[in-house]
């Protein structure tokens, strides 16, 4: 069900829709069978694809967004926002498209409203009439006869409607109601490094400190992190700045921090970053202020070190 | 009587498992980064499956990306592929395209 997937359906639905909506009006009154089949037909493909793509927006927007808007200055940012809104005003409108087409709200069309108080004697009709008027009706809904079936069609049938269409007639109605739902979310921000060179072989980290309390992490946890991706070793001198050994640039630096906001600041389940770190029987645990959820993370390992010119200087001089 | 029961339980499934089995465990494919001197690098693939052959990759590898390396042997960590410069992401999409692992189970380190 991913968005790539979606699309062409989607523009199919459209599509159609135009048409089935042109002979809902010329049509009489009688053949309700095709205008509640087109009805749902119409809701809910579009309904769903409204959800989905605005879900997909902000799920998939938020990750790299945020990680590659974390550092950028606000310029940036508002580009991206920009973009991100444009990829969800379809979405909505389009959601917007499905609750008019939908029985249970206050369509501007006049036909739904005049059909609407009648509905369970409509449905028993339905039933009478399935046979003669769905030839007729396929016809016009080749394509869309086989996504129709599958999808949401409980209003037009005597069978029981699933948990998937239900669920996805909430979240419409959900982000129906609430649109402050679907903006964008709030970014986290956080100061750049401040990286500097200390010589030639040294690279000074001037405010790690007030990151890792923007973050409301302990500068131990982030420092360990940081020597832990980068490979090197160092210490924090006596202003509270810490001292690389090796030359990082601040991207690289930031790229670093970047992962870790990711991996031990972002809640998983709601990308809020108000969350703690707390250690429990050597097990690392994060728990989500927002939400409440708690995920283990991994504890930092330094993996793998290869034997540097340096290591085996020191070897050879041991030995 | 709660003592036999406590002796009937030879294992302890709280056992510490310890690091090593841990990362092997996972099926992590680690790749890292490290600094030589100046603006040389050092790229280190950890945690390869134990069927592959790993000198056949490293071979490969070399082809590839142009550059030297060898495979090292570490004490718990088992054979890890050495390589002069950074070469992670070509790694990663080697790996991948090459079918030997999927993205997902490769992680890139460093900056």
């Amino acid at each position: 069900m991913s968005l790539h997937d979606e699309k062409p359906e989607q523009v199919e639905a459209e599509n159609f829709d135009f048409g089935l909506k042109k002979k809902k009006k010329k049509k009489a009154v009688p053949d309700f069978e095709e205008v509640a089949a087109a009805e749902t037909e119409t809701a809910a493909p579009e309904a769903s694809n409204g959800a989905e793509a605005g879900e997909g927006d902000e799920d998939a927007v938020p990750e790299g967004d945020d990680a590659g808007n974390m550092f950028a200055d606000l310029k940036k940012k508002k580009k991206k926002k920009k973009v991100t809104l444009e990829g969800e005003e379809p979405a909505q409108e389009e959601g917007a498209e499905g609750t008019k087409s939908e029985a249970f709200d206050f369509g501007e069309k006049k036909k739904k409203k005049k059909r609407r108080p009648d509905l369970a004697e409509f449905e028993a009709q339905l039933r009478e009439g399935q046979t003669g008027e769905d030839g007729a009706e396929e016809e016009g809904t080749e394509t869309s006869g086989a996504k129709k079936e599958g999808d949401d069609t409980w209003q037009g049938s005597n069978r029981d409607y699933t948990y998937n269409e239900l669920l996805s007639r909430v979240f419409k109605i959900l982000r129906q109601n609430n649109p402050e739902l679907v903006g964008d979310k709030k970014r986290y921000t956080i100061a750049p490094p401040q990286v500097m060179k200390e010589g030639t072989k040294k690279s000074v980290f001037a405010n790690v400190v007030d990151i890792c309390k923007r973050m409301h992490r302990q500068p131990d946890h982030v420092i360990q992190y940081l020597f832990a991706e980068l490979g090197t070793t160092g210490s924090i001198d006596g202003s509270q700045r810490l001292v690389i050994k090796g030359r990082f640039q601040q991207k690289q630096i930031e790229n670093v921090l970047k992962h870790y906001f990711m991996e031990y600041v972002t809640c998983k389940t709601c990308k809020s970053a108000d969350t703690i770190l707390t250690k429990e029987n050597r097990l690392f645990f994060l728990q989500c202020e927002s939400c409440g959820s708690t995920r283990t993370v991994s504890a930092i390992k330094t993996g793998f070190m290869a034997q540097t010119r340096d290591a085996r200087k020191a070897a050879r001089a041991n030995a | 009587m709660s003592e036999t029961i406590q002796n009937l339980a030879s294992y302890d499934p709280f056992a510490d498992t310890g690091e090593e089995s841990d990362l092997k465990v996972q099926g992590y494919i680690h790749i890292r980064v490290q600094q030589r001197n100046g603006r040389k690098t050092l790229t280190t693939v950890q945690g390869l499956p134990a069927d592959l052959d790993q000198k056949r990759i490293l071979k490969a590898f070399k082809k590839e990306f142009a550059c030297n390396g060898t495979v090292v042997q570490d004490e718990d960590l088992g054979e890890v592929i050495q390589l002069q410069g950074d070469h992670r992401v070509k790694i990663q999409q080697f790996l991948a395209s090459e079918g030997l692992a999927s993205k997902d189970k490769i992680k890139i380190h460093g900056f």
